[in-house]
C-alpha cells in the first residue's frame, strides 16, 4: 500500500440518467481520519455521488458512470453495495434499517453472525451452524463502545427511543473490523440536542482513530464544528472546496444556493391589500415531512412560494391542509375555519392541490386522460353528470368529459394520442400538465401546486410555469408553490417561506439575494447570521 | 409474428390455451357423435345458471377488495329468500321474484357487515373472505336445522324439524324464467327469458357503473390515494361494492336454482365462490380490473368446457376426466392470477 | 403501576383471545356431552399422536413470515403417494413406515420447492396463494393417482386398484403398518395406551425446531420474517431462504401424514389430506398461535383443545336439543371460524399497529402553546 495515496479518492466523476446531466467532473480527496462535510441543495448530487461510491445498482441499471475511484490509492468500482462494504466502507441511512423485534446485538451482527459449528454442518453446509451468543454479545458490545454511547445489548430495537436507533445502525458499521470509511447521511436529523452532542463526539473520535467519515447534513453549525473540510455541490459541480478553518456559514451558503446568473425576478413588487389564507399553529404528521408549529398569511392573488431542504417539512404543509395527513391547528380560508383531516372538506371549500406525487396520489394511471382530468370535479362539483331515463339516475356525461379534456389538451400542449390514451404512457412533463389541467377545472380560489417541475423536462417546465403565473394573473387564483428549487420559486413567487426542521426559518419578498434563502435553509438567520 | 405475440400478450397463455380446448372439443364432437345442438344449449343453460354469480365478482373487483371469495354470503342471503317464500307459499312466477325481494335486505345487510369487515382488513382481503364464506356456510348448516321453518315441501319428513338437503323449486318457481320466450330447435333449446334476465342485470351493473357512485367506486379501484385526494370516502364505497357484490349472489343462486329445479341448502354453497372467481379471471379479469365483457366471456367459455368435456372426453379415451380437469382449469386459472406481478406497479 | 397491570391483562387477552373461547366452550359442553374423563384422556392421547407432528410442520414458515402454511397437504400428498407405493409392494412394519417417509421425501422436496417459488412471486398474498395452490394440486393429485396409477405408473395388487383397472380405490387398506410406530414401546398408564415411540419421534421433532431456531438459518428466517427489505439489504438470500422454509415444512408434513394414517390404519385415498391441511392449520390457531407468531406450545395445546371440542361437541350437540347433527355442523363451523377470527384479529392488529405508529408520532409533535 502506498502510504501516500488518500484514502479515498474521486476522480472526474460524472453521470447522467437518460442525457440529464446530474454529476459533472466531481474530484475531491479523502485522508486517513479526515472528516469531510458534504452540503448542497437537493438534487445537486449528493445521493448520486454516494450511489456511485457504493455501487447501488441502479447506477449500472442507468448506465454506469464516467470518472475513477480510488481507494488507498487502489482503482475500484463496485458492481453491488456488498463489494463496497467488503472493502471498508460504511453507510448510515436516513431511514432506519433495522428489525423491530430483534435485539441490538442481533442487529449489529445481522448476516454476520458468530457461529460454531455442529454435526449438521457438513451434512447441510455453514447455515446450519449455531449461533455463538456469547461471542455475538462480546462483539456487540465492542462496537457500541466504539460509538461511546450508553446501549444495552439486549435491547429490543422496538423498545428503543429513536436516538438510540441511530446508534445501534452506526454501531453496525463500526462492528465490521476493516471499517475504514463511513458515510453518515443525515444522522443527526431525528436526534435530540444531547444526542446529537454524543454523536458528533463519538464522530470526533472514530476520526482520531483513522476512520475517515464523509457527513452530509444541512445543519451548518454540526459541520463548520466537527469537519475538517467542507465540499459544496451546486448542480453536480464543485463550487467550493475549503478547509473549515478557512470558510464561514455565510460564504457556504452562497456557494450552496448562488447563481452565476441571477435570474431575473419579475421585478414589478406587487401590493396585496387583504388577506386570503390565515395559518396558525399547523402540525402535519407526514412521514419524512413531518411540520411542527407553522403560522403564516397569504394575501389573495398572491403567489407565495415555500422553500427548504427536502425532509424538513415543506411538503407536509399542503398535504396537511388537504387532510392528506393528519394534523392540527387552524386555518382559515376568506373568513372561514377549514376543518382539517378532510379532503373533501378542504376541496369542498375552494382549494385544490397538485400533489408532488404524480404517479400515487396525483394519478389514475390505469385510467384514460379524460378520467383523470374529470374526476374531481365530477366527485366534489357534479361537473360532468347528465341526468338519464327521466332524471331517475344521473350518469357520465362522456362528451362533456372528452370535450373538456381536449380542451385542455390543446391549450396545455399536450403530448398524447387522445383524451382516451391512458396516464402511465405519458411522460412526466405531461402527466404534470395533466395533474394542472385536473386542477384548473375545479375552479380553485385557492391553489397549492407541490414540485411542479419535478423530474420533468426543461421545455416542460416553462410551460408549466407560464401556466401557473397565467392562471394567478387573469383568474385572479392565489397559488402557494412548494418547490426544492430556489431559483423557480424567485422566479414565479411574490414572497417566498423557508422551512427548516417543521418550522418557518423566514419570509422573504423573491427579489431578496438568493444567498439570504439559502442561510435560512442552513438554519441561520441572514440577520443575525449566527446559528439558530 | 409480433402481430401473434401481442395477441398472445394481451390475452395471456392460460387463457389461450382454454379457448383453444374449448374450439377444439367443439370440433372433436361430431366424431365423438356428441350432439352440437344438445351442447351448444347445454353449455348456454349453463351460462345463463352461473352468469350472474360471476357477475357478482365485478363490483369487489372494481373498488379494488380483490376476488369475492366470500361470494357463499350472498348465497346464503338467496336461499333464506327463497326457503322463506316457499314457507309463506308462494307459487308460480310470481314466487321468483317474491324470492328476489325477500333476500334482497338480507343480502344488503349482509353486504354492509362483510363490507365492513373488510375494510378493516384492507390487504388481507381475500384469504378472509374465503373463510367468512366457509363460517357462514357452517353457520348457516346449524341454522337450516334450528330455525322454525314448518312447510311440508322444505323439512325432513319423519322428524318435522330442520329443512332437508336438498329442496325441489317445482310447482313453485322452477324455469320461472327459463320458459319465458323458450325456443325449441330439435335438441337445441335456448332459455330466453333467462338470457335476457342475466342481460337486464348486467345492464343494471353497468349503468351503476357510469353514475357517479360507480365512477368513483373504480377510481377506488384503480388508486386509493387518488380516489381519496379528490374528496371520496373510500370506506364507503368499498361497502358498496360489497354490499352490491352480496345482492348479485343472492340473486344469482336465484337464478340459478329456479333453471336447476333444487334449492341446495347445508354444505351446498360451500364451494360455489371458486368457480365463478375463475371463471372471470378466464374471461380476461385481472384482480383489480374486470369488465361485464370479461363476465360474458369467462362464464361462456368455463360452462363451455364443463359442459362438453364429460360428453366428448368420454367418448373418446372412455375416462370420465371432466371433474378432474375442472379442479386443475379453474384453480390454475386462480392461481395464475395470484402470481401475475401487478401491472402499473413500476 | 394499576394501569400497567390493566394493561398486561388486556393485552393477555387479546393475544389469547381464541384460546379462552375455546375453553369457555369446553367448559360449557364437557358436562353436556357426558363423556368420563378416562375416555377423554384416551382420545387426546390418540389425537395428540395422530395430529402433532402435522400441526408441528407449520411452524417454520410463519418463523419467516410466509403466514399459514395452507400448502402443506402438497407434503400429506407426497406422504399418501409414499403409503400407496408400500402398500403395493407388501412391505410392512416399521420397515414399510420408513421406506413410505423416504419415499414422499423427493416428492416432498420437489413440490415444496414448486410451491416455494411460487410464493416468491406473490409476496403478500402467500396463504390464499397457497391455499389455492392446494386445491390445484389436488386436481393434479387426482390426475395421477387416479387416472396415472395402475395405467401408467405400474401397480400390482388388485387390492388397492379400482374393479376397471387403473386409479387407485377410494379406500386404501394400511393393515401392514396399522399402529406398526405406536405399538413399538406401548406403555400402558391404566387403561390408556402410550405410544411412547411415536411420541419420541414427535419429541425429536421439538428439539429439532428448538435447535432449528438457533442455527444461522433460523436466524435468517426469523430475520426475513420481520422485514424482508431489510433481510436483503444485509446480504440474506430471502428468496432461497423462504423456498427452504416451505421444503423444510412440506416434508415435515409428509411425515406428518404417514405417522397420522398408521394410526388410523385406513387411508381416504382423495380426502385424507384436504382435512389435515384445515384441521392442522385450526389446531396452532386455537392454541394461541396467529399469522406471524407460533410456539410449540401453542401447537400442543390447539391440538388438546381443537380436539377435545371435536370429540364432544356432537353428544353434547345430541344431548343438549336431541341432535348429534348439530353438534357436527358446530364443530365445521367452529374451525372454519377460528381461522377466520384468527385472520381477523392479525389484520385488524396490523393495521393498528401502523395507525398506532401514526398517533405516537403525532403524540410526539409539539404541542403549539
Amino acid at each position: 500500500m502506498d502510504n501516500n495515496s488518500p484514502l479515498l479518492e474521486m476522480k472526474n466523476i460524472s453521470k447522467d440518467f437518460f442525457g440529464n446531466s446530474v454529476l459533472k467532473d466531481v474530484s475531491f480527496k479523502l485522508e486517513k481520519g479526515e472528516i469531510l462535510g458534504l452540503v448542497g441543495e437537493n438534487g445537486a448530487g449528493k445521493t448520486t455521488l454516494m450511489k456511485i461510491l457504493f455501487g447501488m445498482t441502479v447506477i449500472r441499471d442507468t448506465g454506469g458512470y464516467s470518472g475513477e475511484i480510488f481507494l488507498d490509492g487502489k482503482p475500484v468500482s463496485y458492481k453491488t453495495p456488498f463489494e463496497a462494504l467488503d472493502d471498508g466502507i460504511g453507510m448510515v441511512h436516513q431511514e432506519f434499517s433495522l428489525l423491530p423485534g430483534f435485539t441490538a446485538a442481533e442487529n449489529i451482527l445481522l448476516n454476520r453472525e458468530s457461529t460454531k459449528d455442529n454435526f449438521m454442518t457438513e451434512l447441510f453446509g455453514d447455515r446450519m451452524k449455531n449461533l455463538d451468543r456469547k461471542d455475538m454479545r462480546k462483539r456487540a458490545l465492542k462496537a457500541i463502545g466504539k460509538v461511546g454511547v450508553q446501549l444495552h445489548e439486549d435491547m429490543l430495537i422496538s423498545d428503543m427511543p429513536v436516538g438510540h436507533k441511530q446508534f445501534t445502525e452506526i454501531a453496525r458499521e463500526l462492528e465490521k473490523d476493516n471499517i475504514k470509511l463511513l458515510v453518515l447521511d443525515e444522522p443527526t436529523a431525528v436526534l435530540t440536542e444531547s444526542e446529537a452532542e454524543i454523536l458528533l463526539n463519538s464522530m470526533k473520535k472514530l476520526s482520531r482513530e483513522g476512520i475517515s467519515i464523509i457527513f452530509i447534513s444541512h445543519r451548518l453549525r454540526e459541520i463548520i464544528n466537527i469537519t475538517d473540510k467542507i465540499l459544496v455541490l451546486r448542480d453536480g459541480k464543485i463550487i467550493q472546496e475549503k478547509p473549515t478553518l478557512s470558510t464561514n456559514i455565510t460564504e457556504i451558503a452562497e456557494a450552496m444556493v448562488g447563481r452565476e446568473l441571477e435570474v431575473s425576478t419579475r421585478g414589478d413588487a406587487r401590493v396585496f391589500d387583504k388577506t386570503f389564507l390565515s395559518i396558525r399553529k399547523l402540525w402535519v404528521n407526514m412521514p419524512g415531512e413531518t411540520v411542527r408549529n407553522v403560522s403564516f398569511d397569504v394575501n389573495q392573488g398572491e403567489i407565495f412560494g415555500i422553500g427548504g431542504l427536502a425532509g424538513q417539512g415543506k411538503l407536509g404543509i399542503p398535504n396537511g391542509i388537504m387532510g392528506l395527513f393528519p394534523g392540527g391547528g387552524e386555518v382559515i380560508l376568506d373568513g372561514k375555519k377549514i376543518s382539517l383531516n378532510s379532503p373533501r372538506k378542504a376541496l369542498d371549500s375552494g382549494m385544490a392541490f397538485v400533489s408532488e406525487d404524480r404517479r400515487d396520489v396525483g394519478l389514475l394511471l390505469d385510467e384514460p386522460l379524460d378520467w383523470n382530468i374529470s374526476f374531481t370535479a365530477m366527485q366534489v362539483q357534479n361537473k360532468f353528470l347528465k341526468p338519464m331515463f327521466g332524471n331517475l339516475v344521473k350518469w357520465r356525461d362522456e362528451k362533456a368529459i372528452q370535450e373538456a379534456a381536449q380542451g385542455y389538451i390543446d391549450s396545455l400542449e399536450i403530448k398524447c394520442t387522445g383524451y382516451s390514451q391512458k396516464a402511465q404512457e405519458l411522460s412526466g412533463g405531461n402527466q404534470q400538465k395533466i395533474c394542472l389541467a385536473k386542477a384548473f377545472i375545479v375552479e380553485p380560489r385557492l391553489l397549492f401546486v407541490s414540485e411542479p417541475t419535478r423530474g420533468i423536462d426543461v421545455g416542460a417546465k416553462k410551460i408549466v410555469l407560464d401556466t401557473l403565473i397565467k392562471n394567478n394573473r387573469e383568474k385572479g387564483t392565489t397559488i402557494i408553490m412548494i418547490s426544492s428549487e430556489l431559483e423557480e420559486l424567485r422566479s414565479v413567487c411574490d414572497r417566498i417561506a423557508i422551512i427548516d426542521e417543521g418550522k418557518i426559518a423566514g419570509i422573504l419578498p423573491a427579489t431578496r439575494p438568493a444567498a439570504e434563502f439559502g442561510l435560512l435553509m442552513l438554519g441561520t438567520s441572514p440577520v443575525t447570521g449566527g446559528a439558530v | 409474428m409480433t402481430f401473434l405475440n401481442r395477441i398472445i400478450e394481451k390475452t395471456g397463455w392460460p387463457r389461450l390455451i382454454i379457448a383453444l380446448f374449448l374450439l377444439s372439443l367443439f370440433i372433436m364432437a361430431p366424431f365423438a357423435e356428441v350432439k352440437i345442438g344438445t351442447s351448444l344449449s347445454d353449455t348456454l343453460i349453463r351460462f345463463g345458471m352461473n352468469g350472474i354469480m360471476v357477475l357478482a365478482m365485478v363490483p369487489m373487483i372494481h373498488s379494488g377488495c380483490g376476488l369475492n371469495f366470500g361470494l357463499p354470503l350472498g348465497i346464503i342471503a338467496g336461499l333464506l329468500g327463497a326457503t322463506i317464500t316457499i314457507e309463506l307459499g308462494a307459487t308460480g312466477t310470481s314466487s321468483f321474484f317474491i324470492a328476489l325481494l325477500l333476500a334482497t335486505p338480507f343480502a344488503l345487510v349482509f353486504g354492509w357487515g362483510y363490507g365492513n369487515l373488510l375494510n378493516r382488513v384492507k390487504g388481507n382481503e381475500m384469504m378472509i373472505a374465503t373463510y367468512v364464506g366457509f363460517s357462514s356456510v357452517a353457520f348457516m348448516c346449524m341454522m337450516w336445522l334450528l330455525l322454525p321453518f314448518s312447510s311440508p315441501t322444505m323439512v325432513w319428513g319423519y322428524e318435522g324439524v330442520g329443512l332437508r338437503t336438498t329442496i325441489s323449486v317445482e310447482g313453485f318457481y322452477l324455469h320461472a324464467l327459463s320458459n319465458i320466450f323458450a325456443v325449441r330447435i330439435g335438441t337445441f333449446l335456448l332459455p330466453t327469458g333467462m338470457l335476457l334476465f342475466m342481460g337486464f342485470i348486467c345492464f343494471l351493473v353497468w349503468a351503476f357503473l357510469h353514475t357517479k357512485t360507480g365512477t368513483a367506486m373504480t377510481a377506488v379501484g384503480s388508486n386509493p390515494v387518488f380516489a381519496r385526494a379528490s374528496g371520496v370516502n373510500i370506506d364507503r364505497m368499498r361497502t358498496i361494492s360489497v354490499m352490491l357484490s352480496t345482492w348479485l349472489g343472492a340473486v344469482g343462486i336465484i337464478v340459478y336454482q329456479q333453471s336447476f329445479g333444487f334449492i341446495q341448502l347445508y354444505m351446498g354453497p360451500f364451494y360455489m365462490a371458486f368457480p365463478a372467481v375463475a371463471a372471470i379471471l378466464i374471461g380476461g379479469a385481472s384482480v383489480n380490473k374486470a369488465s361485464i365483457m370479461n363476465v360474458l366471456i369467462g362464464a361462456f367459455l368455463f360452462q363451455g368446457i364443463l359442459t362438453m368435456t364429460p360428453s366428448v372426453m368420454n367418448s373418446i379415451i372412455q375416462m370420465d376426466m371432466s371433474e378432474v380437469i375442472r379442479i386443475i382449469v379453474s384453480n390454475g386459472m386462480i392461481l395464475y392470477a395470484l402470481t401475475r406481478v401487478k401491472k402499473g406497479a413500476h | 403501576m394499576l394501569k400497567k397491570d390493566k394493561d398486561n391483562v388486556i393485552k393477555f387477552l387479546e393475544t389469547n383471545l381464541v384460546p379462552i373461547l375455546f375453553v369457555i366452550i369446553i367448559a360449557f359442553a364437557l358436562p353436556l356431552s357426558g363423556f368420563s374423563i378416562r375416555y377423554l384422556f384416551n382420545e387426546i392421547i390418540v389425537r395428540l399422536v395422530r395430529n402433532l407432528f402435522l400441526v408441528l410442520a407449520l411452524l417454520l414458515p410463519i418463523m419467516a413470515g410466509m403466514g399459514l402454511n395452507f400448502g402443506m397437504v402438497l407434503g400429506a400428498m407426497a406422504g399418501e403417494i409414499g403409503l400407496i407405493f408400500i402398500t403395493d409392494w407388501n412391505i410392512t412394519g416399521l420397515n414399510g413406515l420408513f421406506l413410505a417417509m423416504i419415499l414422499s421425501i423427493p416428492l416432498s422436496v420437489l413440490l415444496g420447492w414448486m410451491c416455494g417459488k411460487i410464493l416468491n412471486r406473490a409476496k403478500g398474498r402467500e396463504m390464499v396463494t397457497s391455499y389455492i395452490l392446494g386445491f390445484f394440486m389436488n386436481g393434479v393429485y387426482q390426475l395421477v393417482v387416479l387416472y396415472g396409477m395402475g395405467s401408467i405408473i405400474p401397480i400390482a395388487s388388485d387390492s388397492i386398484v379400482l374393479s376397471r383397472g387403473y386409479g387407485i380405490r377410494n379406500a386404501v387398506n394400511l393393515t401392514g403398518i396399522r399402529q406398526s410406530l405406536d405399538r413399538l414401546l406401548p406403555v400402558k398408564i391404566g387403561t390408556t395406551l402410550i405410544p411412547v415411540a411415536t411420541f419420541a419421534l414427535i419429541a425429536i421433532l421439538c428439539l429439532f425446531i428448538i435447535w432449528f431456531r438457533k442455527t444461522k438459518l433460523g436466524h435468517d428466517m426469523r430475520a426475513i420474517g420481520q422485514d424482508m427489505a431489510v433481510a436483503e439489504a444485509s446480504g440474506i438470500d430471502v428468496a432461497k431462504t423462504r423456498i427452504i422454509s416451505i421444503i423444510i415444512s412440506t416434508v415435515l408434513a409428509g411425515f406428518g401424514m404417514v405417522i397420522y394414517l398408521q394410526n388410523i390404519g385406513t387411508m381416504n385415498t382423495y380426502n385424507s389430506h384436504e382435512q389435515v391441511g384445515m384441521f392442522s392449520i385450526a389446531a396452532l390457531l386455537v392454541g394461541g398461535a396467529s399469522v406471524n407468531r407460533a410456539k410449540i406450545g401453542n401447537a400442543i395445546l390447539g391440538v388438546v383443545l381443537f380436539h377435545l371440542m371435536f370429540v364432544i361437541s356432537p353428544m353434547a350437540g345430541k344431548n343438549l336439543i336431541g341432535q348429534a347433527q348439530l353438534g357436527e355442523y358446530f364443530r365445521v363451523f367452529v374451525s372454519y371460524g377460528v381461522i377466520s377470527i384468527s385472520l381477523v384479529l392479525y389484520a385488524i392488529r396490523k393495521q393498528r399497529d401502523r395507525t398506532r405508529a401514526g398517533i405516537a408520532l403525532a403524540d410526539a409533535q409539539e404541542v403549539p402553546e
